[in-house]
């Protein structure tokens, strides 16, 4: 095994925080060993009472067994929620958006009625969204009934000719000329120059000059509009996720998530249709480009983590999935990038989970790389051959999967129930295992919810 | 070949298909600039235009079949649908009026309520075009009623119902259910399809058969194709 080499610097607070004290000297197994001893301790809980602490404490040891592929002493239950919590609670997905009090309320009955192991994701405030006149999503009220979860708006926002660009400087780029086609509030950020302009006192007050373009200053108050409307949003979430971790002991699974370089470029740039007319056309700017957005990545990671407990960090993977591309392809174009997100990672003691949605079935062979430290990731799948994956990936990567989300949407609770038991049965024993849902759970009974956790809170194996 | 004296017609005949085995070669391994080299030479030349259209069609089914046998991927589908759409704009001039595709039979197909993701339903409708379908995308986001008309415009063998989202499991099954009431069922087979669509799903929403991926679409489309003209 390799070790992943420790940055060279430590991050900025290291000096004030106990957590980075002598962070440069340590390796990655001790910098996560930091992470979870805080994320164990729990300092800014104040719990209800002792059991709840040592119920929250039982439940980050469950997961943390699994990532240390060790036998936990009962499956954590890990279930991944959209929407399901919005439907649970009698909110159409456009209260749920608008409504930060109903939304609260409605996250705080689901995991009292399922006390699964995690917290469930917050949802997203539609305000924000609103105020900066989106257009890559479509949500209720903008392209979408009330009770449909928001969507993506695939299209090629970085034009071909644009990867120079991008390559040279991604900030500048992003904020000049993306941003602006992501979202009309965006638009006049195209006025301001890049930052990096500002690098002597002769030039600095003219650059200066475009932010008292009236288009900018209403731009920037709006974008402080919308960031007020996401503080909104989480005051409300964050009292409620506080809560439920001093009264029911859940901890928050994720401190944040970010995406294979790959991905940045084949889902959010320039979309599945330009990607692959890139792969023919122009596949060195691919490369090139997706490798200039590793270390960013890697630094949003690591500047979410900072603010966060949990040491977890998701990345959901999109378009290296089987049938998205050859194996050939996956090797060449996907997967060195991504290892490298997730080595980058991991040496600053941070847990990849890396969420393979779709089928991942051909990949295995090549993500069960050794260059990537034993215990150190979890591999979460979706419609992947579960046995398949434990012969791969047991005993070097914890896994986690794979209950179907039609499944729960249409099955029955005896479905569900035969599902996880022989899911269990066949990958559970000796540890490393999750149970998890296969996809981020829109549609669901509360009996095919319910026999899920229950089947997997019931077993031992 | 030397070039510049006049060929005889057996000549003529015999480089220009050399040229279609080599348009049909270029189309298969994705070599787009080949390809649309091969179609200008070939038009220049006199090939007929029905020619070049035949050996595309060709082309996308050898594809197809490697997709189906998982040896083609989705960048080698879309990336042949592109290549055709080339094709097509440098050939139309060359066509009457009155030229039609299809034939095989006549599919409806669309992105149920409530969902926009098109990428997969794309895909299948390129590969039932290019096995001779004949297919009107209503594209994403499509209410029952939508399908309804069309189905009753169209005289329509299959209806093709894509959704991403486990949510589109309720359109699909409103949007069947609006079919079977304006009495369109038994002149039409209905499919759904779709990443999360499993023989559940399929049930749930009351429809004759479900794929999670293209070739399984066309299979179905192709066996009820035969069924229906026998």
């Amino acid at each position: 095994m390799i070790e992943p080499t420790n940055s060279a610097a430590p991050p900025d607070h290291a000096q004030s925080d106990d957590l980075f004290a002598g962070w440069e000297t340590l390796g990655w197994r001790e910098r996560r060993e930091r992470r979870i001893a805080r994320w164990l301790e729990a300092g800014d809980i104040e719990f209800a009472d002792e059991s709840v602490r040592a119920a929250y404490r039982e439940r980050v040891q469950l997961i943390v067994d699994a990532v240390d592929l060790k036998k936990p002493a009962r499956v954590p239950l890990v279930p991944q929620m959209g929407f399901y919590p919005a439907r649970y609670g009698g909110l159409t997905v456009k209260e749920s958006m608008y409504d930060y009090d109903a939304l609260a309320s409605a996250w705080r009955r689901y995991h009292e009625d399922f006390l699964p192991d995690v917290q469930a994701d917050p949802g997203l405030p539609g305000a924000a969204f609103d105020l900066i006149d989106s257009k890559f999503i479509s949500w209720p009220g903008h392209g979408t009934e009330d009770d449909t979860p928001w969507q993506y708006v695939e299209s090629e926002y970085m034009r071909p000719e644009e990867y120079d660009a991008l390559i040279a400087d991604p900030s500048a780029y992003f904020m000049r000329v993306l941003l602006p086609r992501f979202a009309k509030g965006f638009e006049p950020l195209a006025a301001l120059d890049p930052f990096t302009d500002f690098v002597e006192a002769a030039t600095l007050p003219y650059g200066l000059i475009p932010f008292a373009d009236p288009a900018v200053v209403e731009a920037i108050e709006r974008l402080a509009e919308a960031g007020r409307a996401t503080q909104e949003f989480l005051k409300a979430m964050g009292e409620m996720s506080t809560d439920v971790a001093a009264r029911l002991g859940l901890p928050v699974p994720f401190s944040g998530l970010v995406k294979a370089p790959y991905d940045v470029l084949a889902d959010t740039l320039r979309g599945t249709r330009g990607i692959v007319m890139d792969r023919y056309r122009r596949p060195e700017k691919i490369l090139a480009a997706a490798e200039r957005l590793v270390p960013l990545q890697i630094d949003a990671g690591v500047r979410q983590v900072a603010a966060a407990e949990s040491p977890f960090m998701f990345i959901p993977l999109h378009k290296g999935a089987d049938g998205f591309m050859s194996d050939a392809d996956f090797r060449e174009f996907y997967w060195p990038t991504l290892k490298a997100l997730v080595q980058g990672l991991i040496a600053e003691g941070i847990v990849p989970v890396l969420f393979a949605e779709g089928g991942y079935n051909e990949r295995l062979s090549v993500i069960a790389d050794d260059e990537i430290p034993l215990a150190s990731v979890v591999w979460w799948f979706d419609a992947t051959d579960m046995a398949a994956a434990k012969r791969a990936l047991g005993g070097y990567a914890c896994i986690c999967g794979n209950v179907p989300g039609a499944l729960l949407a249409v099955g029955t609770a005896a479905r569900v129930e035969t599902y996880v038991s022989e899911l269990l049965d066949a990958i559970a024993p000796g540890g490393g295992f999750m149970l998890g849902t296969g996809t981020v759970v829109d549609d669901a009974t509360p009996e095919t919810l319910r026999a899920m956790l229950e089947t997997g809170r019931a077993w031992r194996g | 070949m030397v070039t510049g004296a006049p060929v005889s017609e057996e000549e003529r005949i015999l480089s220009s298909s050399a040229s279609i085995e080599e348009l049909l070669a270029a189309i298969t391994e994705i070599r787009e600039e080949d390809a649309l080299a091969v179609v200008d030479d070939l038009l220049a030349n006199g090939t007929e235009p029905q020619a070049v259209i035949e050996s595309c069609r060709k082309a996308m089914t050898i594809i197809g079949q490697r997709f189906e046998a998982g040896d083609a991927f989705i960048p080698e589908l879309i990336m042949a649908g592109e290549i055709m759409t080339g094709i097509s704009a440098k050939v139309k001039p060359h066509l009457s009026s009155s030229h039609g595709t299809g034939g095989v039979g006549r599919v409806v197909l669309g992105t149920v309520k409530g969902d926009i993701h098109d990428i997969g339903k794309d895909i299948v409708g390129s590969i039932l075009e290019a096995s001779g379908f004949d297919v009107l995308d209503l594209g994403v986001d499509v209410a029952p009623e939508r399908f309804v008309d069309a189905v009753r415009g169209e005289g329509v063998c299959t209806i093709a119902l894509s959704c991403l989202l486990t949510t589109g499991f309720d359109s699909m099954k409103a949007t069947v259910a609006a079919i079977e009431g304006a009495g369109l069922r038994p002149q039409a087979r209905i499919m759904v399809g779709g990443a999360p669509i499993t023989e559940d799903v399929c049930a749930y929403t009351g429809a004759d058969g479900w794929g999670d991926d293209a070739a399984t679409a066309l299979r179905l489309a192709a066996e009820w194709a035969d069924r229906g003209a026998s």
